[in-house]
């Protein structure tokens, strides 16, 4: 079924909140909520999606952890000189360069994973407007073709600022 | 009481942004001014090249001179932006807004800036993949000792600059859409192709702001890692009576804070003066950065007499002789009153005064004082030491320090400024989410008969 993705813009927080009851009431729990700044969770009602970003840290520590230790007994085995009466394996040596491992492996996949959570890198921006970075409030979503002006007429009624449509494939 | 101006969206991107879309003509002069210095450092690093490290003033048993010294002043420097920056998002403290950014650049600065240090001291930088498991020398069977603190150390600064540089980055994407959405030309391609196809979704703020909170939790380890990690460079040396002592690790980290948040404190100032942005850097937040100076300062200058005092508690007679040259002999015995007066007894009296700390110049060059004060510290430390280095007293030298040094040390300064000023220039040193965040969130609360400033926090 095509689909048209249509935005509508708000000044105000109130004005998008109503227009988001709006569409809630008309069946449309699926929308987008565009903002320039971070606002409290849930603050337009709309759906808080789940993400998985904290077993990245995990994973990327457990890796890092991995890679160090094997580096550090690697080198050691591979060039087994006595230094200081010290043991080829020396465990202390070896933990500080698996700490700083393990913690270069927990951050490096955190931030993969941040973006990776937020749907990151996007080629095309989809429908947007610059006035979000401004202080709008934008309220996007995805429609039947037929339902569009139902939409637009419900934005409108919210005392949107400005509504825009943008066809988008099946 | 605090002052507090409402800011609209259109408001912050306009001041913010200022210094990217409509760079003052100053700004290139004073740029143009920094690139003579910092080209002069380069030249003088190709000269040491071409010459040899013996263009260096360092000489038996003084091995490790000026370079060094301002080596472990810019680690020290770079650590405070991040703990700072960590440390107030953890503690969701409503003051931070401005200051987390210019703090964390100026650790990426400091620290880059750090890590060319022993490139400058070896002489040979074309080697330095001798040191880093990609370019580990197979062919001639080369391999690192990793027993010594010469590996701890690149592996942790590297970390901790990669960490910080991505950190930065990552948290860049809100502001750096605003950026795509403001700009024209080229650069709006540049910022659009940066910022990664940010929509400013509620999913994509989620994650954002939780990104800021567990990134800094993971920093910080990090952060407190790296300066042990140098201070080792100097205490696991057994052969240096200065040195070989276990406290050095959190003397140096707290150290390291104490120049670090004061190197912070004299950027904000610079950044007000320059953009005039005193809507943003508030004398508030000078006020409450002076309170976090006067404890940091103290539980600093504590590590210092404890450190100084147990030199001498086990009367022997090499720690002795280096602490004689430290506080008798010219020019040490100078440095050290120098030393001890800007690091701590001129600064922390002062700073106990609430008209002193919301006094932006007096700030600026107090914290100006500490950090000559924390230059000097760390050349007391390393200098003397390795004078007195030997027991027997025909095997004690000195050490002067030569102008290709003195160019290379002044030119680092001129690189830190130089990279923070360039940072201006292309993305917002303020937090624009941050503070736009902080416009929504504000409200005021009335107290009997007064309205009283207030932040609300989402939990």
């Amino acid at each position: 079924m095509a689909g048209r993705s249509i935005l509508g813009l708000f000044k105000e927080v109130d004005e998008a909140v109503e227009a988001a009851d709006k569409l809630k009431e008309n069946g449309i729990d699926d929308f987008e909520v565009l903002t320039g700044s971070p606002y409290p969770e849930g603050a337009f009602g709309e759906k808080v999606s789940n993400h998985r970003l904290y077993v990245w840290p995990l994973v990327g520590a457990a890796l890092g952890f991995s890679i160090a230790i094997l580096v550090t007994a690697g080198t050691q085995l591979a060039y087994p000189v006595v230094t200081g009466g010290k043991p080829i394996l020396a465990l202390p040596p070896m933990f500080i360069i698996a700490y700083e491992g393990t913690m270069l492996g927990a951050i490096l996949s955190t931030i993969i994973g941040v973006i990776f959570e937020s749907r990151l890198p996007k080629a095309k921006l989809g429908l947007y407007d610059t006035r979000i970075t401004e202080g709008y409030i934008g309220l996007s979503v995805v429609v039947p073709d037929g339902n569009t002006d139902r939409v637009d007429a419900l934005f409108k009624a919210a005392n949107a600022a400005d509504v825009k449509l943008e066809p988008v494939s099946a | 009481m605090q002052q507090r101006p409402a800011l609209t969206e259109i408001d912050i991107n306009r001041d913010l942004l200022r210094p990217i879309l409509a760079t003052p003509m100053w700004f290139y002069g004073l740029l143009m001014f920094l690139g003579i210095f910092v080209a002069a450092a380069l030249g003088a690093f190709a000269w040491a090249i071409n010459h040899g490290t013996g263009v260096y003033g360092l000489n038996r048993p003084v091995m490790w001179g000026f370079l060094l010294v301002n080596f472990v002043f810019w680690v020290g420097i770079s650590h405070a932006g991040v703990m700072l920056s960590a440390i107030l998002r953890l503690c969701n403290a409503e003051w931070r807004r401005p200051a987390t950014r210019a703090a964390e650049v100026l650790t990426v600065f400091a620290l880059g800036t750090a890590a060319l240090h022993p490139l400058f001291h070896l002489g040979r930088p074309w080697r330095i993949y001798w040191s880093m498991p990609p370019g580990y020398d197979f062919g001639r069977g080369i391999w690192p000792d990793i027993r010594s603190p010469f590996v701890w150390d690149p592996t942790a600064i590297s970390t901790y600059l990669t960490s910080t540089a991505l950190f930065v980055g990552l948290l860049l994407l809100p502001d750096i859409a605003v950026l795509r959405d403001r700009s024209s030309g080229m650069m709006q391609r540049v910022y659009s192709m940066l910022s990664l196809g940010w929509r400013g979704n509620t999913r994509q703020w989620k994650l954002q702001v939780i990104a800021g909170f567990l990134l800094s939790a993971l920093i910080l380890p990090v952060f407190v890692s790296v300066h042990s990690i140098v201070s080792w460079d100097f205490a696991v040396q057994i052969a240096v009576e200065g040195w070989n002592a276990t406290i050095f690790a959190p003397y140096f980290v707290i150290g390291a804070v104490h120049s670090g948040v004061a190197g912070v404190i004299s950027i904000l100032a610079l950044l007000r003066w320059m953009f005039k942005w005193e809507n943003y850097i508030r004398d508030d937040h000078f006020d409450a950065l002076a309170r976090l100076m006067i404890v940091v300062a103290v539980g600093w200058f504590y590590f210092f007499i404890i450190e100084f005092m147990m030199g001498f508690y086990p009367n022997e007679e090499p720690e002795l002789s280096l602490r004689a040259l430290q506080l008798t002999e010219w020019p040490f015995n100078a440095a050290f009153i120098l030393f001890a007066l800007t690091s701590f007894f001129i600064p922390v009296p002062l700073w106990l005064f609430r008209k002193v700390r919301r006094n932006v110049a007096l700030m600026f060059w107090t914290t100006i004082l500490v950090n000559i004060g924390m230059w000097l510290e760390r050349f007391l430390i390393i200098i003397p030491s390795l004078m007195r280095k030997q027991v027997l007293t025909f095997n004690w030298g000195s050490y002067n320090p030569s102008p290709i040094e003195l160019i290379l040390v002044g030119g680092s300064f001129a690189m830190v400024f130089t990279g923070v000023l360039t940072f201006a220039k292309f993305f917002p040193i303020i937090p624009l989410s941050d503070a736009k965040e902080g416009e929504i969130m504000a409200t005021e609360i009335r107290v009997g008969k007064v309205m009283v400033p207030a932040a609300y926090r989402e939990e």
